[in-house]
Protein backbone atom coordinates (compact mmCIF):
# COMPACT_ATOMS: atom_id res chain seq x y z
CA UNK A 1 0.00 0.00 0.00
CA UNK A 2 1.25 3.47 -0.85
CA UNK A 3 2.00 5.82 1.99
CA UNK A 4 0.58 9.32 1.52
CA UNK A 5 3.12 12.06 2.07
CA UNK A 6 3.51 15.79 1.53
CA UNK A 7 6.92 15.67 -0.15
CA UNK A 8 9.10 13.12 -1.87
CA UNK A 9 12.88 13.46 -1.98
CA UNK A 10 14.83 11.39 -4.47
CA UNK A 11 18.24 10.57 -2.99
CA UNK A 12 18.68 7.33 -4.91
CA UNK A 13 22.23 6.53 -5.99
CA UNK A 14 23.70 9.07 -3.59
CA UNK A 15 26.32 7.98 -1.09
CA UNK A 16 26.62 9.12 2.48
CA UNK A 17 26.47 11.99 3.54
CA UNK A 18 24.26 13.23 0.67
CA UNK A 19 20.94 11.58 1.64
CA UNK A 20 20.99 13.33 5.01
CA UNK A 21 22.38 16.59 3.63
CA UNK A 22 19.53 16.71 1.09
CA UNK A 23 16.93 15.71 3.68
CA UNK A 24 18.03 18.53 5.93
CA UNK A 25 17.76 21.08 3.10
CA UNK A 26 14.37 19.76 2.02
CA UNK A 27 12.91 19.65 5.52
CA UNK A 28 13.81 23.33 6.03
CA UNK A 29 11.42 24.12 3.16
CA UNK A 30 8.35 22.25 4.41
CA UNK A 31 5.73 23.09 7.03
CA UNK A 32 6.00 21.79 10.60
CA UNK A 33 4.04 18.57 10.97
CA UNK A 34 4.33 17.63 7.31
CA UNK A 35 5.72 14.30 6.21
CA UNK A 36 8.56 13.72 3.79
CA UNK A 37 9.45 10.48 2.01
CA UNK A 38 13.16 10.05 1.35
CA UNK A 39 14.09 7.50 -1.31
CA UNK A 40 17.64 6.24 -0.90
CA UNK A 41 19.82 3.34 -1.94
CA UNK A 42 22.58 3.89 0.61
CA UNK A 43 22.17 1.07 3.14
CA UNK A 44 23.62 3.17 5.94
CA UNK A 45 20.93 5.82 5.50
CA UNK A 46 18.40 4.10 7.78
CA UNK A 47 20.48 4.21 10.96
CA UNK A 48 21.82 7.68 10.16
CA UNK A 49 18.41 9.16 9.42
CA UNK A 50 16.97 7.68 12.59
CA UNK A 51 19.80 9.13 14.70
CA UNK A 52 19.68 12.47 12.91
CA UNK A 53 15.90 12.78 13.43
CA UNK A 54 16.33 11.96 17.11
CA UNK A 55 19.01 14.64 17.53
CA UNK A 56 17.01 17.30 15.72
CA UNK A 57 13.55 16.59 17.15
CA UNK A 58 12.01 15.41 13.90
CA UNK A 59 9.88 12.30 14.03
CA UNK A 60 11.27 9.23 12.24
CA UNK A 61 8.23 7.16 11.28
CA UNK A 62 9.76 4.15 9.62
CA UNK A 63 11.37 2.68 6.54
CA UNK A 64 9.93 0.56 3.76
CA UNK A 65 12.13 -1.57 1.51
CA UNK A 66 11.17 -1.85 -2.14
CA UNK A 67 13.77 -3.84 -4.01
CA UNK A 68 17.01 -1.90 -3.72
CA UNK A 69 15.24 1.29 -2.68
CA UNK A 70 14.74 2.31 0.91
CA UNK A 71 11.82 4.65 1.54
CA UNK A 72 12.22 6.54 4.78
CA UNK A 73 9.42 8.57 6.33
CA UNK A 74 10.09 11.58 8.54
CA UNK A 75 7.63 14.11 9.98
CA UNK A 76 8.95 17.58 10.55
CA UNK A 77 8.90 18.63 14.19
CA UNK A 78 6.09 20.95 15.24
CA UNK A 79 5.29 22.92 18.36
CA UNK A 80 2.42 20.61 19.24
CA UNK A 81 4.04 19.20 22.36
CA UNK A 82 4.04 22.54 24.13
CA UNK A 83 0.41 23.66 23.81
CA UNK A 84 -2.18 22.96 26.47
CA UNK A 85 -5.24 20.89 25.68
CA UNK A 86 -8.62 22.66 25.80
CA UNK A 87 -11.21 20.00 25.05
CA UNK A 88 -12.91 19.07 28.34
CA UNK A 89 -13.79 15.43 27.77
CA UNK A 90 -10.52 13.59 28.14
CA UNK A 91 -9.83 9.83 28.34
CA UNK A 92 -6.62 8.17 29.50
CA UNK A 93 -5.00 5.58 27.24
CA UNK A 94 -5.47 2.87 29.88
CA UNK A 95 -9.22 3.49 29.90
CA UNK A 96 -9.33 3.31 26.12
CA UNK A 97 -7.66 -0.07 26.32
CA UNK A 98 -10.30 -1.28 28.78
CA UNK A 99 -13.06 0.00 26.53
CA UNK A 100 -11.57 -1.76 23.52
CA UNK A 101 -11.62 -5.03 25.42
CA UNK A 102 -15.28 -4.49 26.40
CA UNK A 103 -18.37 -5.07 24.24
CA UNK A 104 -19.23 -1.42 23.68
CA UNK A 105 -19.27 -0.17 20.11
CA UNK A 106 -16.73 2.66 19.98
CA UNK A 107 -15.14 4.67 17.19
CA UNK A 108 -11.47 5.56 17.25
CA UNK A 109 -10.50 8.48 15.05
CA UNK A 110 -6.76 8.78 14.43
CA UNK A 111 -5.97 12.32 13.23
CA UNK A 112 -2.26 11.85 12.53
CA UNK A 113 -0.77 12.00 9.04
CA UNK A 114 -1.33 8.90 6.85
CA UNK A 115 2.37 7.97 7.03
CA UNK A 116 2.31 8.00 10.82
CA UNK A 117 -0.86 5.91 10.76
CA UNK A 118 0.68 3.49 8.26
CA UNK A 119 3.59 2.62 10.56
CA UNK A 120 1.37 1.75 13.53
CA UNK A 121 -2.24 2.34 14.55
CA UNK A 122 -4.91 0.81 16.77
CA UNK A 123 -6.74 -1.95 14.85
CA UNK A 124 -10.10 -0.70 13.60
CA UNK A 125 -9.26 2.98 13.97
CA UNK A 126 -10.23 5.43 11.22
CA UNK A 127 -7.60 7.78 9.80
CA UNK A 128 -8.55 11.36 8.92
CA UNK A 129 -5.59 13.75 9.30
CA UNK A 130 -6.34 16.91 11.27
CA UNK A 131 -5.83 19.04 8.18
CA UNK A 132 -8.58 17.20 6.29
CA UNK A 133 -11.11 16.96 9.11
CA UNK A 134 -12.94 20.13 8.12
CA UNK A 135 -13.81 18.64 4.73
CA UNK A 136 -14.27 15.05 5.75
CA UNK A 137 -16.21 15.19 9.02
CA UNK A 138 -19.35 13.89 7.28
CA UNK A 139 -17.58 10.54 6.97
CA UNK A 140 -18.27 10.20 10.71
CA UNK A 141 -21.59 9.63 12.41
CA UNK A 142 -22.64 12.54 14.67
CA UNK A 143 -24.11 10.23 17.34
CA UNK A 144 -21.21 7.79 17.60
CA UNK A 145 -19.02 7.57 20.67
CA UNK A 146 -15.87 9.07 19.10
CA UNK A 147 -12.39 8.70 20.63
CA UNK A 148 -9.89 11.00 18.99
CA UNK A 149 -6.22 10.09 19.14
CA UNK A 150 -2.96 11.45 17.72
CA UNK A 151 0.67 11.09 18.83
CA UNK A 152 0.75 13.33 21.90
CA UNK A 153 -2.81 14.53 22.53
CA UNK A 154 -2.58 17.98 20.91
CA UNK A 155 -3.77 17.46 17.37
CA UNK A 156 -6.53 15.26 18.80
CA UNK A 157 -7.45 18.13 21.15
CA UNK A 158 -7.93 20.47 18.18
CA UNK A 159 -9.84 17.79 16.30
CA UNK A 160 -12.11 17.09 19.30
CA UNK A 161 -12.92 20.81 19.64
CA UNK A 162 -13.70 21.00 15.95
CA UNK A 163 -16.04 18.01 16.04
CA UNK A 164 -17.85 19.27 19.14
CA UNK A 165 -18.29 22.62 17.42
CA UNK A 166 -19.90 20.81 14.52
CA UNK A 167 -22.44 19.24 16.83
CA UNK A 168 -20.96 15.80 17.49
CA UNK A 169 -22.47 14.64 20.77
CA UNK A 170 -19.84 12.38 22.32
CA UNK A 171 -16.20 13.24 21.56
CA UNK A 172 -13.30 12.28 23.79
CA UNK A 173 -9.66 13.29 23.47
CA UNK A 174 -7.44 10.28 24.25
CA UNK A 175 -4.27 11.28 26.09
CA UNK A 176 -1.39 11.24 25.83
CA UNK A 177 -1.58 9.39 22.51
CA UNK A 178 0.06 6.80 20.28
CA UNK A 179 3.56 7.57 21.52
CA UNK A 180 2.69 5.74 24.75
CA UNK A 181 0.29 3.15 23.35
CA UNK A 182 1.36 -0.39 24.28
CA UNK A 183 -1.75 -2.22 23.09
CA UNK A 184 -2.26 -4.02 19.76
CA UNK A 185 -1.04 -2.23 16.64
CA UNK A 186 -1.65 -2.72 12.92
CA UNK A 187 0.57 -1.59 10.08
CA UNK A 188 -0.48 -1.01 6.50
CA UNK A 189 2.51 0.01 4.47
CA UNK B 1 37.76 26.27 -0.31
CA UNK B 2 40.13 25.40 2.48
CA UNK B 3 42.58 22.62 1.87
CA UNK B 4 41.87 19.06 3.07
CA UNK B 5 44.56 16.38 3.07
CA UNK B 6 43.97 12.70 2.46
CA UNK B 7 45.50 9.65 4.03
CA UNK B 8 45.15 5.98 3.07
CA UNK B 9 44.26 3.28 5.58
CA UNK B 10 47.71 1.78 4.94
CA UNK B 11 49.42 4.98 6.10
CA UNK B 12 47.03 5.22 9.02
CA UNK B 13 47.78 1.62 10.02
CA UNK B 14 51.51 2.27 9.90
CA UNK B 15 51.12 5.28 12.18
CA UNK B 16 49.10 3.21 14.65
CA UNK B 17 51.65 0.37 14.60
CA UNK B 18 54.45 2.93 15.08
CA UNK B 19 52.65 4.10 18.23
CA UNK B 20 52.24 7.62 16.87
CA UNK B 21 49.97 9.96 18.74
CA UNK B 22 46.81 10.40 16.67
CA UNK B 23 43.64 12.43 17.12
CA UNK B 24 40.78 10.82 15.21
CA UNK B 25 37.30 12.27 14.82
CA UNK B 26 34.86 9.47 13.93
CA UNK B 27 31.75 10.96 12.31
CA UNK B 28 29.65 7.80 11.96
CA UNK B 29 26.48 7.54 14.00
CA UNK B 30 27.04 6.71 17.65
CA UNK B 31 25.58 3.22 17.45
CA UNK B 32 28.14 2.17 14.87
CA UNK B 33 30.95 3.91 16.74
CA UNK B 34 30.09 2.15 20.00
CA UNK B 35 30.05 -1.19 18.22
CA UNK B 36 33.39 -0.86 16.51
CA UNK B 37 36.11 1.77 16.08
CA UNK B 38 39.79 2.45 15.41
CA UNK B 39 41.94 1.51 18.38
CA UNK B 40 45.59 2.02 19.10
CA UNK B 41 47.96 2.58 21.98
CA UNK B 42 48.24 6.33 21.36
CA UNK B 43 44.99 6.90 19.53
CA UNK B 44 42.64 9.49 20.96
CA UNK B 45 39.29 9.07 19.31
CA UNK B 46 36.17 11.19 19.56
CA UNK B 47 32.73 10.56 18.08
CA UNK B 48 30.42 13.23 16.67
CA UNK B 49 28.06 12.14 13.88
CA UNK B 50 28.47 14.02 10.59
CA UNK B 51 24.83 15.06 10.63
CA UNK B 52 25.50 17.17 13.71
CA UNK B 53 28.24 18.98 11.80
CA UNK B 54 26.46 19.96 8.59
CA UNK B 55 26.16 23.61 9.57
CA UNK B 56 29.60 23.91 11.09
CA UNK B 57 31.93 22.34 13.60
CA UNK B 58 30.80 24.18 16.75
CA UNK B 59 29.40 21.02 18.41
CA UNK B 60 32.86 19.48 18.40
CA UNK B 61 35.13 22.51 18.31
CA UNK B 62 36.36 22.41 21.89
CA UNK B 63 37.50 18.81 21.42
CA UNK B 64 39.65 19.55 18.38
CA UNK B 65 43.40 19.94 18.98
CA UNK B 66 44.74 23.27 17.71
CA UNK B 67 48.29 22.23 16.87
CA UNK B 68 48.13 18.55 16.00
CA UNK B 69 46.77 16.92 12.85
CA UNK B 70 43.12 15.92 12.90
CA UNK B 71 42.14 12.68 11.15
CA UNK B 72 38.49 12.33 10.22
CA UNK B 73 36.96 8.91 9.54
CA UNK B 74 33.45 7.75 8.59
CA UNK B 75 31.90 4.61 7.11
CA UNK B 76 33.14 4.93 3.54
CA UNK B 77 34.98 8.24 3.15
CA UNK B 78 32.21 10.58 1.96
CA UNK B 79 31.13 12.14 5.22
CA UNK B 80 34.67 12.42 6.53
CA UNK B 81 35.49 14.53 3.47
CA UNK B 82 32.55 16.84 4.18
CA UNK B 83 33.43 17.23 7.85
CA UNK B 84 37.16 17.65 7.12
CA UNK B 85 36.22 20.53 4.80
CA UNK B 86 34.13 22.11 7.54
CA UNK B 87 37.01 21.83 9.99
CA UNK B 88 39.46 23.30 7.48
CA UNK B 89 37.06 26.18 6.83
CA UNK B 90 37.00 26.85 10.55
CA UNK B 91 40.69 27.65 10.29
CA UNK B 92 42.45 24.36 11.03
CA UNK B 93 45.19 23.73 8.51
CA UNK B 94 46.21 20.16 9.30
CA UNK B 95 43.10 18.13 8.58
CA UNK B 96 42.95 14.71 6.94
CA UNK B 97 40.08 12.70 5.57
CA UNK B 98 40.78 8.96 5.82
CA UNK B 99 40.18 7.48 2.38
CA UNK B 100 37.63 4.68 2.18
CA UNK B 101 36.68 5.04 5.85
CA UNK B 102 36.00 2.10 8.17
CA UNK B 103 35.15 -0.07 5.19
CA UNK B 104 38.69 0.23 3.82
CA UNK B 105 40.15 0.06 7.31
CA UNK B 106 38.35 -3.21 8.03
CA UNK B 107 39.81 -4.71 4.85
CA UNK B 108 43.39 -3.56 5.17
CA UNK B 109 46.01 -6.24 5.79
CA UNK B 110 49.45 -5.28 7.04
CA UNK B 111 52.11 -7.97 6.52
CA UNK B 112 54.72 -8.07 9.30
CA UNK B 113 57.59 -10.50 9.53
CA UNK B 114 57.38 -12.64 12.68
CA UNK B 115 60.66 -14.50 12.34
CA UNK B 116 62.77 -17.03 10.46
CA UNK B 117 62.02 -20.59 9.41
CA UNK B 118 64.31 -23.04 7.64
CA UNK B 119 65.39 -21.29 4.40
CA UNK B 120 62.79 -18.60 4.77
CA UNK B 121 60.48 -16.64 7.02
CA UNK B 122 56.99 -16.45 8.43
CA UNK B 123 54.78 -13.36 8.06
CA UNK B 124 51.75 -12.35 10.03
CA UNK B 125 49.10 -10.45 8.07
CA UNK B 126 47.46 -8.18 10.60
CA UNK B 127 43.91 -7.16 9.75
CA UNK B 128 43.96 -4.30 12.19
CA UNK B 129 40.39 -3.19 11.58
CA UNK B 130 38.96 -6.53 12.60
CA UNK B 131 41.60 -8.20 14.74
CA UNK B 132 42.09 -11.12 12.32
CA UNK B 133 45.52 -12.66 11.86
CA UNK B 134 46.59 -14.81 8.95
CA UNK B 135 49.96 -16.24 8.00
CA UNK B 136 52.32 -16.79 5.10
CA UNK B 137 55.14 -19.28 5.50
CA UNK B 138 57.89 -18.96 2.90
CA UNK B 139 60.80 -21.35 2.35
CA UNK B 140 63.00 -21.68 -0.73
CA UNK B 141 60.54 -19.78 -2.86
CA UNK B 142 57.57 -21.97 -1.87
CA UNK B 143 54.75 -20.84 0.36
CA UNK B 144 51.70 -21.76 2.44
CA UNK B 145 48.97 -19.41 3.64
CA UNK B 146 46.98 -20.12 6.80
CA UNK B 147 43.55 -18.69 7.71
CA UNK B 148 43.40 -16.28 4.79
CA UNK B 149 40.90 -13.43 4.84
CA UNK B 150 38.25 -12.74 2.22
CA UNK B 151 40.34 -10.13 0.41
CA UNK B 152 42.76 -12.00 -1.85
CA UNK B 153 44.58 -9.01 -3.39
CA UNK B 154 46.96 -8.24 -0.49
CA UNK B 155 48.20 -11.86 -0.48
CA UNK B 156 48.47 -11.99 -4.27
CA UNK B 157 50.45 -8.76 -4.38
CA UNK B 158 52.75 -9.87 -1.60
CA UNK B 159 53.58 -13.29 -3.05
CA UNK B 160 54.03 -11.84 -6.51
CA UNK B 161 56.41 -9.17 -5.21
CA UNK B 162 58.42 -11.73 -3.23
CA UNK B 163 58.17 -14.36 -5.97
CA UNK B 164 56.62 -17.02 -3.78
CA UNK B 165 55.01 -20.09 -5.32
CA UNK B 166 52.12 -20.84 -2.94
CA UNK B 167 51.45 -24.59 -2.73
CA UNK B 168 48.95 -24.73 0.12
CA UNK B 169 46.15 -22.59 1.46
CA UNK B 170 45.01 -23.94 4.81
CA UNK B 171 42.24 -23.13 7.29
CA UNK B 172 42.59 -24.11 10.95
CA UNK B 173 38.82 -24.53 11.19
CA UNK B 174 35.51 -23.46 9.71
CA UNK B 175 35.43 -19.76 10.54
CA UNK B 176 32.25 -18.15 11.79
CA UNK B 177 33.44 -14.60 12.42
CA UNK B 178 34.91 -13.78 9.04
CA UNK B 179 34.61 -15.08 5.51
CA UNK B 180 37.50 -17.34 4.57
CA UNK B 181 39.39 -16.46 1.43
CA UNK B 182 40.84 -19.98 1.39
CA UNK B 183 39.13 -21.66 -1.52
CA UNK B 184 39.13 -18.58 -3.72
CA UNK B 185 42.74 -17.71 -2.99
CA UNK B 186 43.87 -21.31 -3.59
CA UNK B 187 42.23 -21.23 -7.02
CA UNK B 188 43.79 -17.90 -7.92
CA UNK B 189 47.26 -19.01 -6.84
CA UNK B 190 47.03 -22.55 -8.22
CA UNK B 191 47.40 -23.99 -4.73
CA UNK B 192 45.64 -26.82 -2.87
CA UNK B 193 43.02 -25.87 -0.28
CA UNK B 194 42.99 -27.78 3.02
CA UNK B 195 40.31 -27.87 5.71
CA UNK B 196 39.76 -30.23 8.66
CA UNK B 197 37.09 -32.69 7.41
CA UNK B 198 35.20 -32.67 10.73
CA UNK B 199 34.39 -29.00 10.11
CA UNK B 200 33.39 -29.59 6.51
CA UNK B 201 29.97 -31.16 6.94
CA UNK B 202 27.75 -30.02 4.10
CA UNK B 203 30.56 -28.41 2.14
CA UNK B 204 29.69 -27.86 -1.51
CA UNK B 205 33.12 -27.72 -3.10
CA UNK B 206 36.24 -29.87 -3.42
CA UNK B 207 38.85 -29.59 -0.71
CA UNK B 208 41.74 -31.59 0.74
CA UNK B 209 41.39 -33.32 4.09
CA UNK B 210 43.86 -32.39 6.76
CA UNK B 211 44.23 -35.25 9.24
CA UNK B 212 45.95 -35.62 12.59
CA UNK B 213 49.74 -35.51 12.25
CA UNK B 214 49.78 -34.78 8.52
CA UNK B 215 52.93 -33.10 7.26
CA UNK B 216 53.06 -30.57 4.50
CA UNK B 217 56.44 -29.47 3.14
CA UNK B 218 57.03 -25.91 2.06
CA UNK B 219 60.57 -25.66 0.72
CA UNK B 220 62.60 -27.13 3.54
CA UNK B 221 60.10 -26.12 6.21
CA UNK B 222 57.69 -28.66 7.73
CA UNK B 223 54.13 -27.83 8.70
CA UNK B 224 52.70 -30.48 11.04
CA UNK B 225 49.02 -30.65 11.83
CA UNK B 226 47.96 -31.07 15.45
CA UNK B 227 44.33 -31.89 16.25
CA UNK B 228 43.04 -29.40 18.82
CA UNK B 229 39.23 -29.44 19.02
CA UNK B 230 37.10 -27.26 21.27
CA UNK B 231 36.32 -24.09 19.36
CA UNK B 232 34.93 -26.29 16.61
CA UNK B 233 35.03 -30.08 16.45
CA UNK B 234 37.59 -30.02 13.64
CA UNK B 235 39.87 -27.24 14.92
CA UNK B 236 43.43 -28.11 13.97
CA UNK B 237 46.63 -26.32 14.95
CA UNK B 238 49.80 -26.24 12.87
CA UNK B 239 53.34 -26.53 14.12
CA UNK B 240 55.67 -24.75 11.74
CA UNK B 241 59.37 -25.63 11.64
CA UNK B 242 59.14 -26.91 15.24
CA UNK B 243 59.18 -23.26 16.27
CA UNK B 244 55.69 -21.81 15.82
CA UNK B 245 52.27 -23.00 16.95
CA UNK B 246 49.42 -21.64 14.84
CA UNK B 247 46.48 -22.03 17.21
CA UNK B 248 43.58 -20.73 15.12
CA UNK B 249 40.74 -19.73 17.46
CA UNK B 250 41.66 -22.12 20.28
CA UNK B 251 44.21 -20.07 22.15
CA UNK B 252 44.87 -16.34 21.99
CA UNK B 253 47.39 -14.18 23.82
CA UNK B 254 45.19 -12.86 26.62
CA UNK B 255 42.22 -15.17 26.23
CA UNK B 256 41.04 -18.57 25.04
CA UNK B 257 38.60 -19.63 22.36
CA UNK B 258 34.98 -20.19 23.13
CA UNK B 259 33.16 -23.33 22.14
CA UNK B 260 29.71 -22.08 21.33
CA UNK B 261 29.76 -20.71 17.83
CA UNK B 262 27.71 -23.55 16.43
CA UNK B 263 25.50 -23.80 19.50
CA UNK B 264 27.67 -26.61 20.84
CA UNK B 265 29.05 -25.04 24.02
CA UNK B 266 28.09 -27.94 26.27
CA UNK B 267 29.35 -30.64 23.92
CA UNK B 268 32.65 -29.05 23.06
CA UNK B 269 33.71 -27.77 26.43
CA UNK B 270 35.46 -31.03 27.39
CA UNK B 271 37.30 -31.03 24.05
CA UNK B 272 38.43 -27.49 24.74
CA UNK B 273 39.55 -28.43 28.24
CA UNK B 274 41.52 -31.40 26.93
CA UNK B 275 43.19 -29.39 24.16
CA UNK B 276 44.25 -26.53 26.42
CA UNK B 277 45.04 -28.45 29.62
CA UNK B 278 46.49 -31.70 28.25
CA UNK B 279 47.31 -31.77 24.56
CA UNK B 280 48.97 -28.34 24.24
CA UNK B 281 50.71 -28.84 27.58
CA UNK B 282 52.71 -31.77 26.19
CA UNK B 283 54.13 -29.59 23.42
CA UNK B 284 57.41 -27.72 23.81
CA UNK B 285 56.77 -24.60 25.87
CA UNK B 286 59.28 -22.76 23.67
CA UNK B 287 56.84 -22.82 20.74
CA UNK B 288 55.74 -19.33 19.73
CA UNK B 289 51.97 -19.11 19.71
CA UNK B 290 50.49 -17.37 16.66
CA UNK B 291 46.70 -17.06 16.98
CA UNK B 292 44.08 -16.23 14.32
CA UNK B 293 42.78 -13.25 16.30
CA UNK B 294 43.55 -10.62 18.83
CA UNK B 295 40.97 -8.64 20.77
CA UNK B 296 42.82 -5.57 21.92
CA UNK B 297 45.91 -3.57 21.08
CA UNK B 298 47.32 -4.59 24.47
CA UNK B 299 48.07 -7.96 22.93
CA UNK B 300 50.32 -6.44 20.30
CA UNK B 301 54.11 -6.51 20.57
CA UNK B 302 56.14 -3.36 19.91
CA UNK B 303 56.68 -4.31 16.28
CA UNK B 304 52.95 -4.76 15.69
CA UNK B 305 52.99 -8.57 15.71
CA UNK B 306 50.79 -10.65 17.98
CA UNK B 307 52.71 -13.59 19.45
CA UNK B 308 54.01 -15.06 22.71
CA UNK B 309 55.69 -18.27 23.67
CA UNK B 310 53.55 -21.10 24.98
CA UNK B 311 55.33 -21.30 28.34
CA UNK B 312 54.62 -17.64 29.00
CA UNK B 313 50.94 -18.13 28.18
CA UNK B 314 50.72 -21.03 30.64
CA UNK B 315 51.91 -18.54 33.27
CA UNK B 316 49.96 -15.43 32.26
CA UNK B 317 46.79 -16.38 30.38
CA UNK B 318 43.92 -16.73 32.85
CA UNK B 319 42.05 -19.16 30.60
CA UNK B 320 44.91 -21.66 30.95
CA UNK B 321 44.94 -21.40 34.73
CA UNK B 322 41.51 -22.47 35.88
CA UNK B 323 42.35 -25.58 37.90
CA UNK B 324 38.80 -26.63 38.73
CA UNK B 325 37.03 -28.32 35.83
CA UNK B 326 33.55 -27.16 36.86
CA UNK B 327 34.79 -23.62 37.18
CA UNK B 328 36.32 -23.89 33.71
CA UNK B 329 33.04 -25.23 32.34
CA UNK B 330 31.22 -22.25 33.80
CA UNK B 331 33.84 -19.79 32.61
CA UNK B 332 33.53 -20.88 28.99
CA UNK B 333 29.78 -21.43 28.83
CA UNK B 334 28.31 -18.75 31.13
CA UNK B 335 28.18 -15.08 30.26
CA UNK B 336 29.31 -15.59 26.72
CA UNK B 337 29.82 -12.35 24.83
CA UNK B 338 27.36 -11.51 22.03
CA UNK B 339 27.67 -13.65 18.90
CA UNK B 340 29.54 -12.15 15.97
CA UNK B 341 27.23 -10.40 13.53
CA UNK B 342 25.72 -12.77 10.96
CA UNK B 343 27.89 -15.66 12.13
CA UNK B 344 25.59 -18.32 10.79
CA UNK B 345 25.52 -16.82 7.32
CA UNK B 346 29.31 -16.62 7.41
CA UNK B 347 29.59 -20.33 8.17
CA UNK B 348 27.17 -21.13 5.34
CA UNK B 349 29.25 -19.00 3.01
CA UNK B 350 32.48 -20.68 4.09
CA UNK B 351 30.89 -24.05 3.26
CA UNK B 352 29.80 -22.76 -0.14
CA UNK B 353 26.11 -23.18 0.77
CA UNK B 354 25.57 -19.45 0.29
CA UNK B 355 27.17 -17.28 -2.34
CA UNK B 356 26.43 -13.66 -1.41
CA UNK B 357 27.47 -10.69 -3.51
CA UNK B 358 30.67 -8.86 -2.62
CA UNK B 359 28.81 -5.97 -0.99
CA UNK B 360 26.79 -8.40 1.14
CA UNK B 361 29.96 -10.30 2.14
CA UNK B 362 31.47 -7.05 3.30
CA UNK B 363 28.39 -6.22 5.33
CA UNK B 364 28.32 -9.67 6.96
CA UNK B 365 31.80 -9.07 8.33
CA UNK B 366 31.19 -5.55 9.61
CA UNK B 367 31.73 -5.15 13.32
CA UNK B 368 34.13 -6.31 15.96
CA UNK B 369 35.40 -9.81 16.51
CA UNK B 370 33.81 -11.59 19.42
CA UNK B 371 35.00 -15.15 19.51
CA UNK B 372 37.13 -15.17 22.65
CA UNK B 373 36.59 -15.22 26.36
CA UNK B 374 39.00 -13.88 28.90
Amino acid sequence: MEVNVNHVLDAKGLACPMPIVKTKKEIDQIEPGQVIEIQATDQGSTADLKAWAENTGHQYLGTKEEGDVLKHYVRKSSEEDTTETKHQDVLELENLKDRLEGDEQITILDVREPAEYAFGHIPGSINIPLGELEDRSEELNQDDDIHVICRTGNRSDLAAQKLSGKGFSSVKNVVPGMKDWDGPVNQNH
Amino acid sequence: MAEVNHISVKELTEKILNHEKLFILDVRNTGEFDDWKVEGENVEIHNQPYFDLMDGVEPVEEKLPKEEPIYVICAKGGSSQMVAEQIAEAGYDNVYSIEGGMKAYSEHLEPIKVGEVSDGEIYQFVRIGKGCLSYLIVSNGEGAIVDSNRMSTPYEQFVSKHQVDVKYVIDTHLHADHISGGKNLAEKLGADYYLPPKDAEGITFEFNDIQEDDELNVGSTKIKSFYSPGHTIGSTSYIVDDQYLLTGDILFIESIGRPDLAGKAEDWVSDLRETLYERYKKLSHDLIVLPAHYMSVDEMNDDGTVSENLGELYKENHGLNIEDEQEFRHAVTDNLPPQPNSYDEIRQTNLGKMDPEDEKRREMEIGPNRCAIK
